[in-house]
C-alpha cells in the first residue's frame, strides 16, 4: 500500500489528513513504531516542535523515523515539522537532523507578528501558492544540497533535499492543495490533481478540519 | 480585528492541539514546562489554588514578571485579564503576549459585560459552563474556548459537568429541525448564526481545551476522550510532589489519551497529587465558575 502517514503526537494532525484526502491520497495517522509500515512519505506537523521533541523521544518514535528515512521514507516538515527536521537549530541541539539547514525557532516575535501572503513557487504550482506564517521559524542557511524553493527578504522559507522537504508555513491551513501535491509526487505517488487544474480545493474553508472531530 | 487575523488567531489554538498548557508563576516553573513538552504556559503570580487561599481581589500579574517568563521560554505565553477588565487586556496586548484568557480566576471588574474582543489583535481564550456561554464569548471574538471547571481545587468534577453540557447541548442542535434552532437558541442565549455553524459541524467551531482541575493523567485523558482537544493544568503540576514528573506524564497522557496502557505507564510513580478539595465544601460565593455570564 502507498500511504503518507501524519505523524500523530500533537499538532494540526487532521488539517494534513484532510488536504491528502482531497488529493486522492491514503493518508495515515501514525502514533506507533508500528504504523510506519507501508509508508513511503510521512509529514510531521505544525505543532510545538518543543512538545513534538519530547514525545518523540519519550516514546520511542524517533529511531523508527530514522530508520524509514535510511529505507527510503520521504519526509515533509511545515514549522514544527521542519525544526525538527533540520540539521541546525538556533541555540539548540537538532532533533532529527535529516536535511542541512540551519533554522530558527520563533523567528518573527510574537503571535501579533503572524501573516498571511501569497507567493509564486514555479517549482511547486504554476499560480501564486497562498502561505500562512504562525508563530514562524526562518531558514537562515540552506547546505550545497538543498535547493531553496521560496526565499523571503534575507531568509528562506521552503527548501528540499532529494529525501526531505521543509516549509516554515502551512500550506495544510489554506485551500491550496500544491505543496500536498508536490509532496505525493515526490513519494512517487499519482495525486488526482494535475498541473492544469487549479491546485485551490474551492470546497476547503477553515473549518474543514473539524469534520474529523465532530461529537 | 480583521477576519484574516481573527483566523490566524483560531489556527495558533488549533497547533497547541493534542498538547497541555501549564500555569507557572516563574522563569524556573516556566522552564520545567516547557521541558516536558508543555505547547504554551500560562504566565501569573499565584496559581490558582493559593489565588482561592489567600482571598481578596486578584487581578492581572505584574507584566513585568509576564515579561520575564516570555523572555526565558520560546513557546507561546498565555497570560490573564480580569472578566471584562480590556484596560488589562490592552497591556498584555502590547506586551506582545501570545493568548489573553479572560478568566474567571481573577476577580471580575464588570458584572455584565465580557471585553469585546473583537476590538483587538491579539487572540482571546475564555472559559465556558455550557454551548450558550461559549457561543456568546466566541461572538464577542474568543478564538479559542475552555471548560471553566472549578479552578485551584485539584477536582475534575466541574470540568466534566461543563464539557458534557456543551456536549449535550451540540447533540441536541445537531439533531433538531432547523426550525427548532430559534426558539433552542433564544432559550439559550445562543447567537442564533453560530448556533446554525455548530449544528452544521457538530462541534464547536473553534478549539476547545479542558480546564479546571486536572491534576492527574487519567484527569487530562478523561476530558480529552470527553472530546477536548487539548488540556490546561493550573495548579495541579507545581502544587504536586514531583512537577517536572507529572508534567511529562499529563504531556503523554493528553497525545496518547486513547491509549490506557500508556495512560497506565504516565501514571506510575509520580508521587502525591496536589490536595484536593470537594466542590461542596466550597462557599457559595468563592465558586469562580460563576463569574462570567
Amino acid at each position: 500500500m502507498d500511504m503518507i502517514g501524519v505523524l500523530d503526537l500533537q499538532g494540526d494532525v487532521v488539517e494534513h489528513i484532510d488536504h491528502l484526502e482531497r488529493l486522492g491520497v491514503n493518508a495515515v495517522r501514525v502514533k506507533e513504531p508500528s504504523d510506519f509500515a507501508h509508508l513511503t512519505g510521512l509529514i510531521i506537523p505544525g505543532g510545538e516542535s518543543t512538545c513534538l521533541a519530547r514525545l518523540l523521544s519519550i516514546l520511542g518514535i524517533r529511531d523508527p523515523i530514522l530508520r524509514q528515512f535510511q529505507r527510503g521514507l520521504k519526509l515533509w516538515g511545515t514549522c514544527a515539522g521542519a525544526i525538527l527536521l533540520a540539521k541546525e537549530i538556533v541555540g539548540e541541539p537538532p532533533v532529527l537532523a535529516l536535511i542541512d539547514i540551519e533554522i530558527q525557532r520563533n523567528a518573527f516575535g510574537s503571535q501579533l507578528d503572524s501573516f498571511v501572503s501569497e507567493a509564486l513557487v514555479p517549482l511547486v504550482a504554476p499560480q501564486p501558492i497562498p502561505l500562512t506564517f504562525i508563530r514562524a521559524p526562518k531558514i537562515t542557511r540552506a547546505g550545497t544540497d538543498v535547493a531553496v524553493l521560496l526565499r523571503q527578504d534575507d531568509y528562506i522559507v521552503a527548501a528540499e533535499s532529494p529525501d526531505v522537504l521543509v516549509t516554515v508555513f502551512h500550506p495544510e491551513l489554506t485551500p491550496s492543495l500544491a505543496f500536498h501535491r508536490y509532496f505525493a509526487l515526490k513519494c512517487g505517488l499519482k495525486p488526482s490533481v494535475n498541473e492544469e487544474s487549479s491546485m485551490i480545493d474551492p470546497t476547503w474553508d477553515s473549518r474543514s478540519w473539524t469534520r474529523y472531530t465532530r461529537l | 480585528m480583521d477576519k484574516k487575523r481573527y483566523e490566524l488567531n483560531v489556527q495558533l489554538a488549533q497547533m497547541l492541539k493534542g498538547g497541555v498548557i501549564m500555569d507557572v508563576v516563574n522563569v524556573e516553573h516556566a522552564k520545567i514546562a516547557e521541558g516536558a513538552g508543555a505547547v504554551a504556559v500560562m504566565a501569573l503570580e499565584r496559581v490558582p489554588s493559593d489565588i482561592r487561599k489567600e482571598g481578596g481581589v486578584a487581578r492581572m500579574s505584574d507584566p513585568a514578571l509576564i515579561a520575564q517568563i516570555k523572555e526565558a521560554v520560546s513557546i507561546p505565553v498565555m497570560a490573564k485579564a480580569r472578566i471584562g477588565h480590556f484596560v488589562e487586556a490592552q497591556i498584555l496586548e502590547t506586551l506582545k503576549i501570545d493568548y489573553i484568557d479572560e478568566s474567571e480566576v481573577l476577580t471580575p471588574a464588570d458584572e455584565e459585560c465580557h471585553i469585546d474582543k473583537n476590538l483587538f489583535s491579539i487572540p482571546f481564550v475564555c472559559g465556558a459552563r455550557n454551548l450558550g456561554e461559549a457561543l456568546r464569548r466566541i461572538a464577542e471574538g474568543a478564538a479559542m474556548i475552555r471548560t471553566k471547571g472549578e479552578a485551584g481545587t485539584g477536582n475534575v468534577v466541574e470540568a466534566v459537568r461543563h464539557i458534557r453540557a456543551v456536549n449535550r447541548e451540540i447533540r441536541q442542535l445537531v439533531n433538531m429541525p432547523v426550525e427548532e434552532v430559534t426558539p433552542f437558541a433564544k432559550e439559550n442565549g445562543f447567537p442564533y448564526e453560530l448556533a446554525l455553524q455548530v449544528r452544521q459541524l457538530g462541534r464547536l467551531p473553534v478549539v476547545n481545551f479542558a480546564a479546571g482541575g486536572i491534576a492527574t493523567p487519567a484527569d487530562a485523558a478523561l476530558m480529552m476522550q470527553l472530546g477536548c482537544d487539548g488540556v490546561f493544568v493550573g495548579s495541579g503540576i507545581f502544587k504536586s510532589e514531583n512537577p517536572a514528573k507529572r508534567a511529562e506524564a499529563i504531556v503523554k497522557a493528553t497525545a496518547y489519551y486513547k491509549d490506557p496502557s500508556k495512560i497506565l505507564e504516565a501514571s506510575l510513580g509520580l508521587g502525591n497529587a496536589m490536595p484536593g478539595i470537594e466542590i461542596s465544601d466550597i462557599p457559595e460565593n468563592q465558586i469562580l465558575a460563576k463569574r462570567g455570564w
